[in-house]
């Protein structure tokens, strides 16, 4: 009876935040779903499929107006089943230009989801990456970077996958409440449907906006292409000078190994394969 | 020892001198000439540096006299004394820094990279930007580093890169995915020595992260992305940055924050200077903490999966292959990403997606291993961002024996089968061992 109960309450899954921001197509420059922020989405709905009775929430905090309106809703039509949790969004409604952390902060500790989900980096305005590690700061709970996917959850400890460089993985474990943060490795966000996204609602909590001030005095200007890198030639005398310009880089000359049996010329690139860390 | 160069005019005068009946022994005791042949090369009564061009050179084809003043060719008779090539940068030492620059390189495989070579070359700048009032940079490695070389070679990499202290924090919990026990460690860091600046390369799960972290812990605003620091007398601390923002669309210009996260190419890498690289320990002992983060390992991956492009291994095959099965297990084996050259991929042996080269892709391994390539110049192109080339060729002329830093000449399905039980053996025995 007693496990069966336990099992239970298991199955009844955990409360996830989603955060989702508004994006900015990289071309057009137009009002979009953030890249991240869906992926993280989609990560969210993979768990809810996974784990029945996942509760997921949609947060964001921004103004209110049309173009913002039509990005957000590319979020609430991802899912297209009845009771998928995504019917309404709450969005903490303040003016452009404010900081969005307090407002986040406060909302999250007052309703206090066990795992938070977000985007590593908007795609407009300062986009610097530190709100996730904000708001880690401010709720004191633990924080996952560059995840790629949620393994299992069981006992309020949450079994993760973290993307590292060059396509490899690492598993972690982290205790619950969380906020885990998504970026290129995390699975791709599915499409909007058009029908769903249109009868979803949206929650508006007004909230007692911060202006950002310290934004407001830094002055921002479209990107200028960085310039390239000049191969600089310090050279003592004019030969070297020539030489630098004229001949094709050689390497370092490394080690030539002739007139070895295969078992020595395995051996070097043995031990080179072993100093480089490279066999598993 | 005295920089100033003690003479003696009267035995400099006996050099000249072929006559006199001390010529030889002087020139033995002023050590110009070490071959035996004649002088060549002598200071002259008003300090000049005078030749003797016919003492030096040799007869070269056609029995003309040759004189290769490179330094690199020389005949039968040993050139003139040539000098060696001497070490120009200057050695700094700074003892009484007026501030510290904080930098907490990546350290990926156990070596300054790149990016945190630059990184350093920013806080360099940072650092000595007023020459009354030299800053120090002091940097804080967390975890093994390998260097060029042992022991003293080391230390010397580090200098080399610009940095006047290192505080090394090699214990076991700093590895792998710790940053709750590197935060820690950095704020004693922050605690101890209140450096003026933080620098962190904004790389991915390297710096960024903690850097990130590092930043919330100060109570800083931290400046992402940083590409350009110029000064500015009107910031509060003397600098300004230009710092990429909104996903690589907008220039954020600010003022420079005590924590910063630079891109890679924000400053050219120190190469004029040597610094001491000089050992620091922390007074105080840091506190552990208990983490909520448990790192369970790396997980294995098929290689095969991985991205030609950023696989980290990658074993690829050319036209010396003859045994195309041998060398997809030999791939297995080592859990390698297989790449191809050009000809391989023509020929229908491997996929087009495994081509490596300029109308391939361009890969980015920290081990390369080109079994039976001759080093194509595309092919050369392609891997030209790779750390350590391993080539297995017949042809010990061949280009990729060039640019190799290990080249074995040799039949490659030999090599690479003994390659394959040498690692299968060593595996077997570790297993036998556990």
């Amino acid at each position: 009876m007693q496990p069966d109960l336990h099992q239970k309450q298991q199955q009844q899954g955990i409360d996830v935040a989603v955060l989702v921001s508004i994006g900015r197509h990289p071309t057009t420059g137009r009002a979009r779903r953030a890249e991240q922020d869906a992926r993280g989405l989609e990560l969210a709905l993979a768990m809810e499929a996974e784990l029945p009775g996942t509760r997921i929430s949609m947060l964001h905090a921004g103004s209110q107006d049309d173009s913002s309106e039509a990005a957000l809703r590319g979020y609430l039509g991802m899912a297209t089943g009845v009771g998928m949790g995504l019917e309404s969004m709450t969005l903490l409604e303040q003016p452009e230009g404010s900081d969005a952390i307090p407002a986040l902060a406060k909302h999250l500790a007052a309703t206090s989801p066990q795992l938070v989900i977000t985007g590593a980096r908007a795609e407009r305005g300062e986009g610097s990456g530190l709100l996730p590690y904000a708001l880690a700061e401010h709720l004191g709970w633990p924080l996952v970077n560059s995840l790629a996917s949620v393994e299992k959850v069981e006992n309020g400890v949450v079994t993760l996958l973290q993307a590292l460089p060059r396509g490899q993985r690492r598993r972690l474990k982290v205790r619950l409440p969380a906020i885990i943060s998504v970026d290129e490795a995390a699975p791709a966000a599915r499409q909007s449907a058009f029908g769903p996204a249109r009868r979803a609602t949206f929650e508006i909590t007004p909230t007692s906006p911060e202006a950002d001030s310290e934004l407001a005095q830094w002055h921002l200007a479209p990107a200028r292409k960085r310039p390239k890198r000049l191969k600089i030639v310090k050279a003592a005398s004019a030969r070297d000078r020539f030489k630098a310009a004229a001949s094709k880089s050689e390497g370092k000359g490394g080690q030539v190994l002739t007139d070895v049996t295969p078992e020595q010329g395995a051996e070097a690139i043995y031990k080179l394969l072993k100093e480089e860390d490279v066999l598993r | 020892m005295s920089e100033i160069i003690r003479r003696d005019p009267r035995r400099e005068w006996i050099a000249r001198n072929r006559l006199h009946p001390d010529h030889a022994s002087v020139l033995a005791a002023l050590g110009v000439n070490r071959g035996g042949a004649a002088v060549s090369e002598w200071l002259g009564p008003h300090g000049v540096v005078r030749k003797n061009p016919h003492a030096i050179g040799f007869i070269g084809p056609n029995d003309v006299k040759r004189i290769d003043r490179s330094g690199f060719q020389q005949g039968g008779q040993s050139a003139a004394t040539t000098p060696v090539a001497q070490d120009s940068r200057r050695t700094v030492t700074i003892d009484q820094p007026a501030f510290l620059v904080a930098v907490v390189p990546d350290l990926t495989g156990g070596r300054l990279s790149a990016h945190d070579k630059d990184l350093l070359g920013l806080a360099r700048r940072v650092a000595d930007a007023d020459a009354d009032q030299p800053g120090a940079v002091v940097a804080i490695l967390f975890g093994e580093h390998k260097g060029e070389g042992d022991g003293e070679l080391k230390e010397q990499a580090l200098g080399d890169a610009g940095i006047d202290r290192v505080v090394h924090l090699n214990d076991e919990f700093y590895a792998g995915f710790a940053p709750e026990a590197r935060l820690a460690a950095l704020s004693a860091v922050e605690r101890e020595m209140m450096p003026r600046f933080w620098l962190l390369p904004d790389s991915p799960l390297g710096g960024a992260d903690l850097g990130r972290r590092l930043a919330l812990r100060l109570g800083e605003r931290a400046a992402t992305g940083v590409w350009q620091v110029e000064a500015d007398n009107e910031a509060s601390l003397g600098w300004r940055c230009t710092a990429r923002g909104g996903a690589g669309s907008l220039d954020i210009q600010r003022p420079l924050p005590r924590v910063a996260l630079a891109l890679a190419e924000c400053a050219e890498p120190v190469d004029e200077t040597r610094h001491a690289a000089e050992q620091l320990t922390l007074a105080a002992s840091i506190p552990t903490t208990l983490s909520r983060i448990e790192d369970l390992g790396q997980v294995a991956v098929d290689p095969a999966g991985v991205a030609l492009a950023e696989a980290e291994f990658i074993l690829s095959g050319g036209n010396g292959v003859k045994e195309w099965g041998a060398f997809h297990h030999a791939a297995k084996v080592l859990g390698a990403t297989e790449g191809a050259s050009r000809v391989a991929v023509d020929d229908g042996f491997m996929a087009r997606d495994r081509q490596v080269g300029a109308t391939g892709t361009w890969v980015t391994a920290r081990v390369y291993m080109a079994v039976g390539i001759s080093g194509a110049i595309q092919h050369l192109q392609g891997i030209q961002r790779c750390d350590k080339v391993v080539a297995i060729n017949l042809d010990p002329g061949c280009d990729i024996i060039k640019r190799a830093d290990l080249a074995v000449i040799g039949d490659s399905t030999q090599i690479l089968a003994a390659l394959v039980t040498m690692v299968e053996q060593q595996r077997g025995g570790q297993r036998d061992a556990a």
